[in-house]
């Protein structure tokens, strides 16, 4: 008899309505002139729209799982969806203004730009290792095309190559340790295999052995040293409108995973996992801030300040309850706010034949327009954690969980670095208040484009101000 | 529209209101500016009095509710919340009415300040953070609102900021608010260190074992718990309303323009530590001994501050002086536990002194910026509204039976005189003597500035003349509670039971419940009032300032040339700026170099902070070179944090 | 009869290989490609095996994807490979260090 039963069509809505629309737009781009191009940008902001309203709709209802096991729809995965849905609309509004100054704005942009975003909403809301994967790669294949999306630059086709090879070793990896999980409980499904490894029968040394190389692959995708090498040569490669997109939404996808696989699957595991990250969170604290400081180039800058920052990310998780786990997600909700942010006066300072990359660029920003240097000093407050900004929040609640679990040492040690992490930002903002400007060109951007990122500077400031709400959600997002 | 959300929308209406006026100021105008910012507060003022009718008049419940938790951390919650009682509502009323009066007078006030929209900016926040302040339901907001006062005053002091002595006056008014600020953060955090909580209600619900505990600051000196913490709140109080020995700020903040002065000395800053005493009465009640001090401050401030009015000549520091003794005479009202008296004098001093510092201003637009009263005089055919309404003000302030300021500033005496709280004699006498010389100040300004001979020069008597609507129009409708409102208040707050729950005050203490007893309504009060000592000396004070500064002005002369060293120390306002720039601020500098060229420049500069900077520089220059730009290189390096990860769960297996 | 040690030492061995060859390899980067589908595979093989002896078809469904997304990754891999070639006119991995530090 065969045994049959329709999966819940209704959770996966935003999905199938984002696959949907993305092949519309691949398709309808092919017939559009370069003068209507537009017409593809609204239609991938509306396609995100919808997506959030149809994900808001899921709001608040109960978990369910659903496609055989496949896929599950909690609340975790509802605020991560909806804040990667704010990060990624803030993405393709900045990279609108870049691609147009270039002459790069094409419909391949935003087709696989929402072909990411569709692998990072699987990624979000997996239940099963297959998913997990397939959800990974999509992103993965999308993003090594978007580095190489700016076809006659040397070190974009570089970094793309780089990215490519790098990124597929990591997902090898990440095969072979599931197939080592799969081979030591028989089965690819999460609760399943959580199941199984609570009841003790399956061989403890296949499963931490396939454990390493799990961990392997999330750190990849994460950027933790030592599988960071990939970062920051790719910051520095992309075009800044892709660096955009890596640096802030696959990162919530990226703890998305963390949490499925680790936190979902392997509680059991828990005492391996954990001594695991240690290593790779102090590594990260220690070498991202470190080398940040030698950097002249901001995008560099920002990728080690980024390793850094997966470090503080990496505590949470490490502290392994429910206070730790709500406190890296905010941390990765806000930590991809501002870093869009930070990319975005980026964009905004660069023009045509200008990348606006090198620290020095930044010089005097103040005199020339104090509103946008007003809003880097917050992104760059908020980064190296300077009340009132969101970023001395994230950090708190990081470490308050990490201290709640005997860890004080690490606490240090993570404050530690952070207070060498602050030098680079203040930097930054010294340079743009109380040096003389080199460049006298007057800053250009739409209003939109204006608007979004005194927006983002506001919401970043205001997040700090009003943290309540948002860490009210991380923590019902985990009940 | 529900009461929360009214509730929420009295401070935010001002915020709005500064907001737009401070960041959007330059493209909307001047006009503009002044409108939303009125606006605001007006709305402000208008919620406020359906406040009062809902909470007073309908006799609604005390709303207490948290609006938004800021954070929680370990146990304790930060958050915004409202306290909304009989209290709170008063102070709403006359902090948004009195800031309503100021904003609209500034338009008159500010006409030609190239300033005009930053200062309206300016205003509508310190409306805005007083608010927050009275209304709020816990200590953190409390503070939140006590430091934007605070910040807010520091930017209107030095408005003009051109001119030294503004500077000067604001980095004062800064520093001395600090001192006191610290000692309220110790009282704060004191609060938490006992109760754990941040919230009034919890914290007054422990109240009995905060004072049944003992700490010892000094090796086997045991203070009462209770003490240590009312004591430490009061002196974030005597920073804040300008209590002897922090005063000093008060005077000096006089360099900021004069509608502010009037916010600040009438409505809003200084009595925040009133109220905040006030609202505190369950844990000041539970200590006699921080009464006692309470009671001492209040008058010593009281009376040697009015002292200082008699000498000054700028016309706007004369009722600065007159403030700080006003103040003293609240601060003696909280120590002898009348609470409400202490409130109630409070809101007429509110009014009466916004009059007289917004007739004081008038005056000065008229005579173009001169504050001089040496060189005034005879004004009052020129400025009969200003002449009228500074009259109801002085008689107000001086206590003239029938005026506002005879129900509080007779209540206070009173209460004082029933009260057998250490140091309440002292208190007595000084508050009696009080009356004489407020009288006498406030009578030799309205002499010197209204009466007499015409000092001026040619050129500003021609252009004299009565001030427009925008100044006059709040001189009016100030002076109208400033005359009557006492009778209609004095009844219910003083003697019913106005306020209820709010202020807590033990059967022992209650000196005003004593008063009470001989007491027969405002008619009776005010019969009885005209035959007491108090009236007896206001009029000798009158008459002394009359004799002095009309009659005989030849007198005045000599008694100043006659009492030398009387006259030097009140100039010399006593030696405190004097004492506090060489003890302190010279001792301070001197400290600071010392620690500055030997801690800071060589070892904290020198060794810890650019010696490890270039230390990590160096190592970090060292580090980058390990990302050599070989992919070899990156997938070795996974592969080798792969071996150390796997090789550690061999080992640890 | 063959084990499934003896399997899965095969998928290990030819793990090692493509992991060899990745970063001993410093001239042509389809050497690189080569290595990745070899790790795949590598994978498959292990995947297999554990299905076969698991009685579990899941394993062999995973594989058809793993192969899927194997072949779109190849064709990624060699058209980034194009652009690489076109801008640079060489494909030594050597020679692809502009970003470094």
């Amino acid at each position: 008899m065969i045994n049959f039963t329709m999966p819940d069509f209704t959770q996966a809505y935003p999905e199938m309505f984002v696959l949907a629309m993305t092949c519309v737009i691949l398709i309808l781009d092919q017939f559009l002139s370069d003068a209507r191009r537009s017409i593809t940008y609204y239609l991938t902001q509306l396609t995100v729209i919808v997506a959030a309203v149809l994900t808001f709709n899921q709001f608040g209802t109960d978990t369910v799982v659903t496609f055989s096991g496949m896929f599950v729809n909690d609340s975790m995965s509802v605020l991560l969806k909806l804040a990667m849905y704010v990060v990624m609309i803030g993405i393709f509004l900045y990279s609108r203004a870049y691609l147009t100054k270039r002459g790069l704005l094409k419909g391949e942009y935003y087709a696989l730009g929402l072909f990411g975003m569709m692998g990072m909403m699987v990624m979000i809301s997996a239940h099963n290792f297959l998913t997990i994967y397939l959800g990974l790669e999509l992103l993965s294949l999308s993003m090594y095309a978007l580095v190489a999306y700016d076809r006659d630059s040397m070190v974009a086709s570089e970094s793309a190559m780089k990215y490519f090879v790098l990124g597929a070793i990591a997902s090898g990896m990440l095969l072979y340790g599931m197939s080592m999980l799969y081979g030591a409980n028989g089965t690819l499904d999460i609760s399943a295999i959580n199941d199984s490894i609570n009841s003790g029968t399956a061989s403890k040394q296949i499963q931490a052995f396939g454990l390493v190389f799990i961990i392997v692959g999330l750190a990849f995708k994460l950027g933790a040293v030592p599988f960071h090498m990939w970062l920051p040569d790719i910051y520095h490669g992309s075009p800044t409108s892709v660096t955009l997109y890596i640096a802030s939404a696959p990162k919530i996808a990226a703890f998305a995973m963390v949490m499925r696989l680790l936190v979902e699957t392997m509680p059991g595991l828990q005492s391996d996992w954990q001594t695991m990250l240690i290593m790779l969170a102090v590594l990260s604290m220690a070498i991202g801030n470190v080398i940040a400081i030698a950097q002249t180039n901001l995008k560099r800058m920002l990728a080690y300040s980024t390793i850094s920052h997966v470090g503080f990310i990496l505590l949470g998780i490490i502290a392994a309850d429910k206070a730790g786990y709500s406190a890296a997600m905010f941390y990765t909700i806000t930590y991809a706010i501002t870093s869009l942010g930070a990319f975005g006066v980026i964009i905004l300072m660069s023009r045509n034949g200008f990348e606006a990359d090198q620290l020095d660029d930044y010089k005097g920003l103040n005199q020339r327009n104090p509103w946008y240097a007003f809003v880097m000093l917050i992104l760059m407050f908020s980064m190296a954690g300077v009340p009132p900004t969101v970023g001395f929040f994230a950090k708190l609640w990081v470490l308050e969980a990490v201290i709640n679990n005997d860890m004080t040492w690490l606490a240090i040690v993570a404050v530690f670095f952070s207070v060498i992490g602050a030098f680079y930002y203040i930097r930054m903002v010294k340079l743009m208040y109380f040096d003389a400007p080199e460049d006298e060109q007057v800053l250009e951007g739409s209003a939109d484009m204006r608007l979004a990122l005194s927006l983002n500077g506001i919401v970043v400031l205001g997040l700090g101000l009003f943290p309540g709400s948002l860490m009210a959600l991380c923590v019902a997002a985990l009940a | 529209m529900n009461m929360e959300n009214i509730y929420l929308a009295i401070p935010l209406a001002p915020l709005f209101g500064a907001i737009v006026a401070g960041l959007f100021g330059w493209k909307i105008g001047r006009a503009a500016s002044h409108w939303v910012t009125i606006l605001g507060v007006a709305v402000a003022f208008a919620l406020s009095m359906l406040v009062f009718k809902h909470i007073v008049i309908d006799g609604a419940e005390t709303y207490n509710k948290t609006v938004y938790v800021w954070m929680i951390s370990q146990g304790i919650q930060f958050e915004i919340g409202f306290l909304i009682d009989k209290l709170t509502t008063v102070m709403l009323v006359v902090v948004t009415f009195v800031s309503l009066m100021v904003h609209i007078y500034t338009i008159g006030y500010m006409k030609e300040d190239p300033g005009y929209q930053r200062f309206f900016s300016y205003i509508a926040l310190f409306t805005f953070s007083m608010l927050m302040l009275v209304m709020s339901n816990n200590f953190l907001q409390l503070f939140f609102g006590w430091e934007a006062v605070g910040l807010v005053s520091y930017l209107l002091i030095g408005f003009w900021f051109k001119r030294e002595t503004a500077i000067y006056a604001n980095l004062k008014a800064f520093l001395v608010n600090r001192v006191g600020d610290f000692g309220f953060l110790l009282g704060i955090a004191a609060i938490v260190y006992f109760t754990g909580s941040l919230d009034y209600m919890t914290v007054f619900g422990q109240a009995d074992t905060i004072a049944s505990q003992n700490i010892e600051i000094f090796a086997g000196v045991p203070w009462s718990a209770m003490t240590v913490v009312c004591i430490l709140l009061f002196i974030g109080a005597m920073g804040k309303s300008a209590q002897v020995p922090l005063h000093v700020w008060l005077p000096d903040s006089m360099e900021g323009p004069t509608p502010i002065s009037a916010l600040i000395h009438a409505a809003t800053m200084v009595t925040a530590g009133i109220f905040m005493v006030a609202r505190m009465s369950p844990l000041f009640e539970l200590s006699a001994t921080a009464l006692s001090v309470v009671i001492t401050i209040g008058a010593i401030t009281a009376l040697f501050m009015g002292l200082l009015g008699l000498v000054q000549h700028d016309i706007k520091r004369v009722v600065a002086y007159s403030t700080l003794s006003q103040l003293g005479y609240m601060t003696v009202a909280l120590g002898a536990s009348a609470y409400s008296a202490a409130i109630f004098h409070l809101m007429t001093h509110a009014f009466f002194k916004a009059l007289l510092f917004l007739g004081a201003g008038s005056v000065i637009i008229a005579m173009h910026h001169v504050q001089d009263m040496r060189e005034m005089g005879g004004l009052k055919k020129y400025m009969p509204i200003t002449y009228w309404t500074s009259l109801i003000g002085s008689l107000a302030l001086i206590g003239f039976p029938g005026f506002s300021g005879f129900f509080s500033k007779d209540a206070i005496i009173e209460a004082v005189a029933h009260s057998d709280i250490a140091g309440s004699g002292f208190a007595y006498a000084a508050v009696l003597g009080g009356v004489f010389i407020t009288a006498l100040y406030s009578f030799r300004m309205f002499f010197l500035v209204f009466h007499g001979q015409e000092r001026m020069d040619e050129h500003t008597r021609e252009h004299l003349h009565e001030t427009p609507a925008v100044v006059t129009v709040p001189l009016i409708l100030l002076a109208i509670p400033s005359a009557i409102v006492g009778w209609y208040t004095i009844g219910p707050m003083l003697f019913g039971d106005y306020f209820g729950a709010s202020i807590f005050v033990l059967p022992e203490h209650n000196a005003l419940a004593a008063v009470g007893e001989s007491w027969h309504g405002p008619a009776g009060m005010v019969t009885h009032g005209v035959m007491q000592p108090p009236f007896v000396l206001a009029m000798l004070g009158v008459f002394t300032a009359w004799f002095l500064y009309m009659k005989r002005p030849d007198i005045a002369e000599s008694i100043k040339n006659k009492s030398g060293l009387l006259y030097t120390m009140l100039v010399e306002k006593y030696g405190f700026d004097r004492f506090n720039e060489i003890v302190f601020a010279g001792g301070a500098r001197g400290l600071g170099n010392l620690f500055w060229r030997n801690g800071d420049v060589r070892l904290i500069d020198g060794l810890i902070v650019n010696g490890s900077a270039k230390t990590v520089g160096w190592i970090s220059g060292i580090i980058r070179n390990v990302q050599s730009g070989y992919l070899y290189h990156y997938a070795f390096a996974m592969i080798l944090g792969l071996l150390g990860l796997l090789s550690w769960v061999i080992y640890s297996s | 009869m063959l084990l499934l040690t003896d399997y899965l030492i095969l998928g290990a061995i030819l793990f090692c290989i493509s992991i060899a060859g990745i970063f001993l390899n410093r001239k042509n980067v389809i050497i690189l490609l080569m290595c990745i589908e070899l790790m795949l595979l590598a994978v498959n093989i292990n995947f297999i095996a554990f299905s076969h002896f698991l009685n579990d078809i899941a394993g062999q469904v995973f594989v058809f994807f793993i192969l899927t997304v194997a072949a779109a990754e190849a064709a990624i891999g060699l058209a980034i490979l194009v652009v690489l070639f076109r801008n640079r006119s060489t494909i030594n991995v050597e020679e692809l260090d502009t970003m470094k530090g």
